[in-house]
């Protein structure tokens, strides 16, 4: 086989597998080669699972030669360590999910299942998703391959790498606040966190449930779609699962945008955005006007306020659903003397130190006294954001933006300062306070490291999001560049 | 907006989170400057302003009453820190 995995999109894969140039044994067994040289420097990976991996690659094979295939059978893809994996441990990086093996599937899961994907992995991640460079997993950090001396984005950066080094095919991660899109623009791959209610959480670990979302990482806007299609769709376990049909997202990918009217808010360009970062987003939108949309200038006022909503309301949905981890159950378990030790004890050592931050501040804003000033206050604010972009949307086919305000920060730059560390989230945190659909794509680089561009649209419009982003792809050549890997 | 270290010591208890002296000191220093920086929020207006708390507009989903099949009994328990037969085992909870 001679398949160069550098290279190697989803749909690459899938038509060296469709004209039999390559079989998915062949595939995965490349893959998992370079798995194995990669990772003691990268570290995307919690877990690599090459036995069952090899079993799923030759069942495809096997429907493969049966004449049997899906735009998915046989290709190998990696999966956030937040996503239950039957009878694969699922850890979320963290000690107090070390040693959980999910009894069951999570919906996602099963859809990559029927169509007869392979998985090779779960991906290092920061501790239940919270935080944005992977320095937070329990276990270890993982490295931006464009810079081992630099993070990943997080919390999905092992899934990012995974991707980026060309450790998969392409990968699952989940968005909160910019889990995917921020990881992606720091490691210049594709990143999507799709509407709110467009994919079932069934099965995705909890961390704050009116913001999380599933979504897909890839090479390529193409990849983007075929895996988005592979994932979204109603599901009676998901209370929140939205009834809106699935269109085919493949047919989105036209490179026209002629006469689309995209808004730039002037609030994501401002204050601690730097400078090389603004010069690549001047590019890229001037760029967007050369294939014929129209660009303005737009203004959504209330988006200084969206760090400290997202700040309240993520931390206080996770002080409720972290409760669940009290060491009887499953997880970790401390063996105190009392019930109350055991219990106390078992979240005070099982819990990193971000998760005990976020447990605290979500439960303070919701105690007695101080629910009204802070969570109530955030929600309200909430519904103004929300109807801003509304506003905007009544106008305007999508907004551009920066991903991140800056380039991949150095590891250990920002551990020290929490409030520096959320800063590194501040355009992507707005688009899940909204429940909107969000796409970063590789813009280009400053001083050598990845720059994404996000593109916001309303509720259900990611197609609308995959046609710019796919026409912006085909007019620039970010997305082939890929990492040296010097020295790994 | 200045959390004493027995204010970090309630918010503790209330989530049944142990911590060491330094860690109470090390949040009461970090939660303050966030709630610090959080006080932004009361500059904003949000008289008459209904709170958002999802933003999918569905309300009382509802599904009928079917009996469906539950998870494995002996796969649920295999996690388990501590078991009895078939029952998870704590401490004594009345004492």
């Amino acid at each position: 086989m001679t398949a160069d995995l550098d290279r190697l999109t989803i749909h690459e894969a899938h038509r060296l597998l469709r004209e039999k140039t390559a079989s998915s044994v062949e595939l995965t067994q490349a893959y998992l080669e370079r798995i194995h040289t990669l990772e003691p420097k990268l570290k995307a990976f919690v877990t690599v699972t090459d036995e069952a991996a090899l079993q799923q690659a030759r069942r495809a094979d096997e429907s493969i030669a049966q004449g049997k295939i899906t735009p998915l059978t046989g290709v190998p893809l990696a999966i956030k360590d937040v996503i239950c994996t039957k009878g694969v441990r699922t850890t979320c990086s963290s000690r107090m999910l070390e040693n959980f093996v999910p009894p069951y599937d999570a919906t996602v899961m099963e859809k990559l299942n029927a169509l007869g994907a392979v998985m090779l992995g779960k991906t290092n991640m920061d501790e239940f998703a919270m935080g944005s460079s992977t320095e937070n997993s329990a276990f270890f950090v993982t490295r931006n391959p464009w810079d081992v001396a630099r993070v990943p984005g997080g919390s999905s950066g092992g899934s990012a790498v995974a991707v980026a080094a060309a450790e998969c095919a392409g990968s699952l991660g989940s968005d909160t606040g910019g889990s995917i899109r921020q990881p992606a623009g720091f490691c210049s791959v594709v990143g999507l966190k799709p509407t709110y209610g467009r994919v079932s959480r069934y099965g995705l670990v909890a961390f704050a449930s009116s913001l999380d979302q599933i979504g897909p990482i890839t090479h390529d806007v193409t990849d983007c779609a075929i895996l988005l299609n592979a994932i979204s769709g109603y599901d009676p376990r998901d209370s929140t699962s939205v009834p809106e049909p699935v269109p085919d997202y493949t047919r989105a990918l036209k490179p026209d945008i002629k006469g689309m009217k995209l808004g730039v808010p002037k609030e994501y360009y401002v204050e601690g955005m730097q400078p090389a970062v603004a010069e690549v987003m001047k590019t890229a939108l001037k760029r967007l006007e050369e294939l014929g949309a129209i660009l303005e200038e737009v203004s959504l006022p209330h988006t200084p306020y969206a760090l400290a909503v997202y700040y309240i309301i993520a931390p206080s949905e996770a002080s409720a659903n972290l409760a669940r981890y009290d060491g009887v159950k499953y997880g970790y378990s401390y063996p105190g003397e009392s019930m109350w030790e055991s219990m106390e004890k078992t979240r005070g050592t099982g819990f990193g130190a971000e998760v005990k931050r976020r447990i605290m501040l979500g439960t303070y804003a919701l105690s007695a006294g101080y629910y009204d000033a802070w969570y109530l206050k955030a929600q309200k604010v909430r519904t103004i954001i929300r109807r801003e972009f509304d506003e905007v949307f009544s106008r305007y086919d999508a907004l551009v933006t920066p991903t991140s305000p800056t380039v991949p920060f150095r590891i250990g730059e920002k551990t020290a300062d929490p409030l520096a560390m959320y800063l590194s989230d501040v355009c992507t945190l707005p688009v899940n306070i909204a429940g909107l659909p969000g796409i970063s794509v590789p813009a280009g680089f400053a001083e050598g490291l990845p720059v994404g561009m996000q593109i916001i649209g309303k509720p259900f419009s990611e197609e609308t999001l995959l046609r710019i982003a796919f026409a912006y792809e085909q007019a620039t050549d970010w997305h082939r560049n890929k990492p040296a890997l010097k020295g790994i | 907006m200045k959390l004493s270290r027995e204010e970090v010591l309630h918010i503790a208890r209330l989530c049944r989170v142990a911590l060491t002296d330094e860690e109470i000191d090390r949040y009461a220093g970090q939660l303050s400057k966030l709630l610090e920086h959080f006080q932004v929020l009361q500059q904003v207006d949000t008289e008459g302003v209904p709170p958002t708390a999802q933003s999918v507009s569905l309300l009382n989903v509802m599904r009928d009453d079917v009996v469906m099949p539950s998870l494995p009994r002996e796969d649920v328990l295999a996690n388990a820190p501590r078991r009895e037969d078939d029952y998870f085992r704590v401490r004594a909870v009345l004492e």
